[in-house]
């Protein structure tokens, strides 16, 4: 029950975030990707930035359950994966949680791009089994690994002598610091009516 | 009125800290897979049924929904589960705020204003592209095992290296078929 409450105030105040960085606007998300409006990039990368200097803060602190993390695996299919959700995104300029956020601001867009999703997520339940047959779902880079060793976790890492722990940290102030410095446009594109 | 990446950064930061504080990172694509396996058991129930061996509970006959020990067959059974009910709140707090901020205008509503300035407006196109794009991102973050919230967001935050490889590939595509596609900002 606790568990389910959570969840409502958790989900509740990402989608009402997600709103007002802009998220939901398609036309955000396209200029991102045409690198004329680097609104929602530097939201991002904040926000990624800040969660994680804060979360290996927390584990550090002991204030954190290491038990919490929980880190996807690496294999062929999520580079693959990851290329056709990326030109998907730029032509719809949707991704699945803003394209059903998006779908929640009154968007017919995005009500049509989740139909679709639907569709794409059942087919990939149809194509499941044959995928598994294509090596895509081979591990690579240790599988749930990530980039120094957490204490706590049984994943691998990438540089196991390092502490993941303060490489998190560095991480995440690196990608704060990219934030702030990127410009908010780095391309020029033309304007108009079509 | 959109938020200043400053604040707008802060507060999505937040938001993504307190999921791994309090439950577990944010993740939604999932969830397309937990809601089609719902209509299907609603339309052929053989599709989730009760198991002594499998870890959740359940299984399936398909293969995708099987895996795991039963997990995603588990999750269409009892869909009053946290990550479910998560994307429902997240809909509704989206809805929510549109709402409060006067929700979005009738043209607005049909495309974005930079899809109208590259490809004119008639409606049919953008929905056409928008159910193809659709069907592509969900195949693809089902293949990948992630979306944009579990793999870019909820992966880098805990410098997970599948994080990387996902955030790589999604940028490889998107941007130059964005650059392609949007030659006018609109």
């Amino acid at each position: 029950m606790t568990l389910l409450i959570l969840a409502i105030v958790i989900g509740g105040a990402f989608g009402f975030v997600l709103d007002r960085v802009g998220a939901t606007n398609p036309g955000l998300i396209i200029r991102m990707l045409n690198l004329s409006n680097m609104h929602l990039m530097k939201t991002i990368l904040l926000a990624i930035g800040l969660s994680s200097v804060l979360m290996f803060a927390g584990l550090l602190a002991g204030l954190i359950d290491v038990g919490h993390m929980d880190v996807k695996t690496a294999y062929v299919g999520v580079f693959v994966g990851g290329l056709l959700l990326g030109a998907g995104f730029a032509v719809s300029g949707f991704c699945p949680g803003t394209g059903l956020t998006a779908a929640a601001t009154g968007r017919k867009d995005a009500m049509i791009f989740v139909l679709g999703g639907l569709a794409g997520a059942g087919a990939y339940m149809g194509s499941f089994a044959w995928i598994g047959t294509t090596g895509l779902l081979e591990k690579v880079a240790g599988g749930n690994s990530t980039l120094g060793a957490i204490a706590g976790t049984e994943g691998a890492a990438m540089f196991p002598g390092l502490p993941g722990e303060w490489i998190g940290i560095l991480v995440g102030i690196a990608f704060i610091a990219i934030a702030a410095a990127l410009p908010a446009r780095l391309l020029n594109r033309r304007r108009g009516a079509p | 009125m959109v938020l200043s990446w400053k604040s707008g950064g802060m507060l999505l930061g937040l938001v993504f800290f307190s999921a791994v504080l309090l439950v577990k990172p944010i993740g939604v694509s999932t969830q397309f897979v937990i809601f089609d396996g719902i209509l299907w058991d609603a339309v052929n129930p053989d599709v989730v049924v009760t198991s002594d061996t499998a870890k959740s509970g359940f299984a399936s006959p398909n293969a995708y929904l099987n895996k795991s020990g039963g997990k995603y067959a588990g999750n269409v059974a009892n869909p009053l589960n946290y990550s479910f009910v998560f994307v429902i709140a997240m809909v509704v707090g989206a809805a929510i705020s549109a709402r409060l901020r006067g929700g979005v205008d009738a043209a607005e509503r049909q495309m974005p204003s930079v899809w109208r300035a590259n490809f004119g407006d008639e409606p049919w196109k953008r929905y056409a592209a928008t159910f193809l794009a659709g069907f592509v991102v969900l195949y693809g973050a089902r293949l990948a095992g992630g979306c944009t919230s579990g793999h870019m967001m909820s992966g880098m935050m805990q410098t997970a290296i599948s994080g990387y490889i996902f955030t790589a590939g999604a940028f490889a595509a998107g941007i130059p078929v964005a650059l392609f596609m949007f030659r006018k900002e609109g």
